[in-house]
């Protein structure tokens, strides 16, 4: 048993790479995701935090409870701006149904699996909460207090998973294959066969990011265009830029940027002016400042998303619950656009502040745009 | 007064000099040897400004070391700096400058609050700077709120990223490296030009012996703590110019600036180490990421191997030491 | 001073502080409790919930306490304890034919750990700062480059020890009840007790009374590291499946250095014990539960943890009437 550990541990050493690719490459859901990118939504026109994806639906009459209602949130943290922007969404959709809402609690696990577990069991317990919204830190270390809390009391999951069917609905946009795809494949139509692109990625091991690699690499095979390589940033910018500048050094020619997340892709576009280069093509996400380069600089970019609106979702899914409503289930898939050229203007605000993540679906909501840190 | 431990410690820094000065050439020489461009003057000072906030830190650190603590909160600090930056300036070239100043008061009273705390209230310096990293880094994401706000205006960002070009003899020129070299300079100075060096490292090595021999102990120890935020400061300016706002800009910046001033042979706990020590210490530190990163060895592995580093940097100096005594 | 405090045996003081600090953690969580109308929250079950939280921190800080006793500390333990939460589902694979060899496994894994730090700061004379940040990055990056293929997830008759327990007492609780009662025990009533106190108050004097001062630091280290081995087991049983990054995350590292510290232990060694440890830990619980209660905003919280270790060890470090660093 040892020695397998060992020879294991030593193997992984050698092929870490392959390892986590590995991992994180389903066929079956990367093609599930593909089809989703491409379906129709069904709900309202123009609002895509009530849109859904599918046609299944769950039955929520069991939950009804009339009067005022206090709905629990256990989140995850907000350790980045994605999360910042994300929990003020929540606030701001909770603060549209005032009249129906007597309370929101929220509590923040910081980061901690075993802190979010504590705090689920204590909200559970106190007996204040008509619903509980859960934002999980990792899928599996959740599921036994999920899995508990789900016999007290309405549970809605949002962002990541949990390995329990328990939860009346778990919210989630199309996900990391789908973010990949539009990506990788945005990239591999600018360029040539044999072209060279660098991938920028936050950190490993992460299942929702290690997707969106995955499905990004499988593209760029396909496409015969080289991945000359894949650098982790840990979201630092000047790591980022520096990581950049090392490729640029090395005398490698970069032709594209592929990022798992947008919140560097500026610093990364820097390195390229210090050298007085011209920019490659890159993928980035939905923040303002990456989408203002773009307009400014006439970059060829794409701006895929995971958006931050399903925070919304979950405030109105929760609602939907206690008024005994249908609602989109056992997954509530939500759809995933993309920023294209086409509509880039519409996305870009001037008011916002660099890293606030346009797709958030807020423009009307309550307090926009001070409340997302935005100039009046 | 105060000459009875110094002879040591002045023969003790110029070996850690070398040491310092030794590993940083091999490491250079490694990268270039893999990459010979580095040894262009262009790539060399690129290599400077890059390295431009950890040097900066590290000499900052040191002060402290020197008189025998830590400063956990500096990676705080240049991170509240960035942020703070970007919202009071928020893009208007004008207010560079007085916001500047502003930057340099704050760090100066988490300095102040640092030095008093340790030296007055007698709590461990490790443990006071924790409390500060967790209450500066707190006040810093409740001000922005969690993200980046505002914006950085251009004559900012020129300190950390302006490069001159046909700069005679060495090409280009990078703002940074005139950061640096003004920076050393003064940190020099402070340690050997003035009578603080003496002290620091009296108080260092002894303190209860440094004060019955007239030594200030208390004004030292908070001196120290106020040079230290004020290179978080600077630090916390090149970081925003190099590569603009983030929350996450002096993330363990603290632990790397103690490593480097430890690799550059400097004694934690006091009584040893000098400018060189910081400025060597850090270089070499920056060429060893540089070296992992130009290896191309998985992320992971380079946390492995810059922590054998660590213990093997530290364990050559103990050793010299003892073969000395 | 010294003198006193070279005396095998424990300090007296360190009781007091023990009983003012929990005391204090008790009152806050109470009156937030009441003030904010959870009176649920007073019920067996919130009790329980708010114990529950002490556990992971508790386990990792009564080790810590054996090291900082000897006047040595360890950073290590937070990558340890992710590389037992990893190792432990990677080898259970949910079989639970395969708890005993996995807990065997960890633990063993634990000792050498725990064998290399001691080694290195007692006999390789390496600060320990530097030592076990050094060991910890080493795990950490070995670990996050080989998680690919380590992964798996604990049987659920393991994770009884998280979730079960007996007439409504987890058995979590229980472990660390007894394992705590253990430790002082060890602490107060055995040579090894004594030993521990002698070598952190005076190791001079120690050494001179004939203690092999090395072992007795390089066995601090081993329970230290056995301690941070029981909480990864118990994180690994709550969690179904360790990640990497469980114990950074946790900041267990910096935290059980604080909870220790804030309980009376001193950090040159030598003073403190057990029970101060748990209050701090206490304190640390009834402050997550109380600002989840209270509703405070996540940013506003870091801050008031960090005045509030500073507040809480300058509350008796004040008295000491030595210089500190």
């Amino acid at each position: 048993m040892k020695l397998r550990t060992i020879l294991a541990a030593s193997v992984a050493l050698s092929f870490a790479g392959q390892a986590l690719a590995q991992d994180f490459n389903d066929p079956a859901e990367f093609k599930k995701q593909r089809e989703q990118l491409s379906m129709k939504p069904q709900g309202p026109e123009g609002q895509p935090w009530a849109q859904h994806l599918g046609d299944g639906m769950v039955d929520t009459a069991k939950y009804k409870k009339d009067g005022q209602v206090t709905i629990c949130f256990s989140n995850a943290g907000v350790f980045n701006p994605w999360r910042v922007v994300g929990l003020n969404n929540l606030n701001a959709e909770a603060e549209l149904h005032k009249d129906r809402l007597k309370e929101l609690i929220v509590v923040d696990a910081e980061g901690k699996d075993d802190k979010q577990i504590s705090d689920i069991e204590a909200l559970v317990s106190g007996g204040k909460c008509d619903a509980l919204i859960v934002s999980p830190n990792t899928t599996a270390a959740l599921t036994p207090a999920v899995e508990a809390a789900c016999g007290k009391l309405p549970v809605i999951v949002f962002d990541r998973g949990v390995n329990t069917q328990c939860p009346v609905t778990y919210i989630h946009p199309v996900g990391g294959y789908g973010f990949g795809i539009t990506s990788g494949e945005f990239i591999a139509s600018k360029l040539q066969k044999g072209a060279n692109v660098l991938a920028l990625r936050i950190m490993p091991g992460v299942d929702v990011l290690e997707t969106r690699y995955s499905a990004a690499k499988n593209i760029f095979d396909e496409a015969g265009i080289k991945v000359v390589g894949s650098e982790f940033t840990g979201s630092d910018r000047a790591k980022t830029k520096s990581i950049v500048e090392d490729y640029i050094n090395r005398g490698e020619k970069i032709d594209a940027v592929w990022m798992d997340a947008g919140d560097t892709a500026t610093a990364a576009l820097e390195a390229f002016e210090d050298a007085g280069l011209p920019y490659p093509v890159i993928s980035g996400e939905d923040q303002q400042d990456f989408l203002r380069k773009w307009q400014s600089e006439k970059l060829t970019a794409i701006g895929p998303s995971y958006p931050t609106y399903q925070w919304r979702t979950a405030i109105i899914a929760a609602l939907d619950v206690l008024d005994g409503k249908q609602v989109p289930g056992p997954e509530w898939v939500l759809p995933q656009p993309a920023i294209t050229e086409d509509v880039l203007a519409k996305y870009v605000d001037e008011r916002m502040p660099p890293l606030h993540y346009s797709l958030c679906g807020c423009q009307e909501l309550p307090g926009y745009p001070e409340r997302w840190g935005g100039k009046k | 007064m105060t000459t009875v431990p110094l002879p040591s410690s002045r023969r003790a820094a110029g070996i850690a000099l070398n040491a310092g000065l030794v590993i940083f050439v091999v490491l250079y020489a490694a990268i270039a040897l893999l990459q010979p461009n580095y040894l262009e003057p262009g790539l060399f000072m690129n290599f400077l400004r890059r390295a431009a906030p950890l040097l900066i830190l590290a000499c900052g650190q040191l002060y402290v070391i020197l008189t025998g603590g830590f400063d956990l909160s500096m990676g705080a600090v240049a991170t509240l700096v960035v942020l703070a930056a970007s919202i009071l300036i928020n893009g208007d070239p004008d207010a560079t400058w007085a916001v500047i100043g502003t930057l340099y008061v704050m760090g100066i009273a988490v300095g102040l609050v640092n030095g008093l705390v340790v030296a007055f209230l007698k709590v461990p310096s490790i443990i006071t700077t924790l409390g500060t990293m967790l209450l500066v880094n707190g006040l810093a994401l409740a001000w922005s709120g969690g993200a980046a706000r505002g914006d950085l205006p251009d004559n900012f960002r020129n300190l950390g990223r302006l490069v001159w070009r046909g700069v005679p003899v060495i090409g280009t020129l990078p703002l940074a490296v005139v950061v640096i070299a003004g920076f050393v300079a003064l940190a020099w100075w402070g340690l050997n030009g003035t009578v603080y060096g003496k002290r620091a490292l009296a108080v260092g090595d002894n303190p209860r012996a440094a004060e019955l021999a007239g030594t200030p102990v208390a004004v030292t120890r908070i001196l120290a703590f106020v040079v230290s935020a004020v290179s978080a400061v600077t630090a916390g300016i090149l970081l925003g110019g190099f590569s603009g706002v983030s929350v996450n800009a002096g993330e363990g910046l603290e632990l790397q600036a103690i490593a480097a001033c430890v690799i550059g042979g400097a004694q934690l706990l006091g009584g040893r180490g000098s400018i060189w020590s910081a400025v060597f210490g850090a270089l070499s530190l920056f060429a060893l990421f540089t070296l992992l990163n130009i290896l191309g060895l998985p992320q992971a592995l380079r946390d492995s191997i810059q922590g054998l580093i660590l213990i093997a940097a530290v364990g050559a100096s103990m050793w010299r030491s003892r073969k000395r005594n | 001073m010294t003198t006193d405090a070279a005396k095998p045996g424990p300090a007296r003081s360190g009781l007091p502080i023990s009983i003012l600090l929990a005391g204090l953690s008790i009152g806050f969580f109470v009156v937030v409790a009441l003030a904010t109308g959870e009176v649920s929250q007073l019920s067996g079950q919130g009790i329980v919930g708010l114990l529950q939280r002490m556990v992971a921190l508790g386990l990792v800080s009564i080790g810590q306490t054996f090291v900082i006793l000897v006047g040595s500390i360890d950073l290590s333990v937070a990558a340890l304890i992710s590389a037992v939460a990893v190792l432990a589902s990677h080898i259970m694979q949910g079989d639970p034919a395969m708890i005993l060899p996995a807990i065997l496994i960890c633990l063993g894994l634990c000792l050498a750990v725990g064998l290399v730090n001691g080694a290195l700061v007692a006999y390789g004379g390496i600060n320990p700062l530097i030592a076990t940040l050094g060991t910890g990055l080493i795990i950490q990056g070995v670990l996050a480059a080989s998680f690919g293929v380590l992964q798996g997830a604990v049987a659920r008759e393991f994770q009884v020890i998280a979730y079960g327990g007996l007439l409504g007492v987890p058995y979590s609780l229980l472990l660390l009840a007894v394992l705590s009662l253990a430790a002082g025990f060890v602490l107060d009533r055995t040579l090894f007790g004594a030993r521990i106190y002698a070598v952190g108050g005076n190791p001079d004097g120690a050494r001179l009374a004939g203690i092999r001062t090395e072992r007795v630091t390089l066995s601090a280290h081993v329970v230290a590291s056995l301690f941070a081995g029981a909480s990864g087991l118990y994180l690994a049983a709550r969690l179904q499946s360790g990640t990497p990054w469980i114990g950074r995350d946790g900041i267990y590292d910096l935290e059980s250095i604080a909870v220790t510290v804030i309980g009376g232990t001193i950090l040159a060694g030598g003073k403190g014990g057990v029970a101060g440890t748990l209050a701090g830990v206490l304190l640390f619980a009834s402050l997550d539960a109380g600002f989840n209660m209270l509703g405070v905003d996540a940013f506003l919280k870091q801050v008031l943890r960090g005045a509030i270790v500073i507040a809480a060890v300058a509350v008796h470090a004040i008295r000491t009437k030595e210089h500190v660093a």
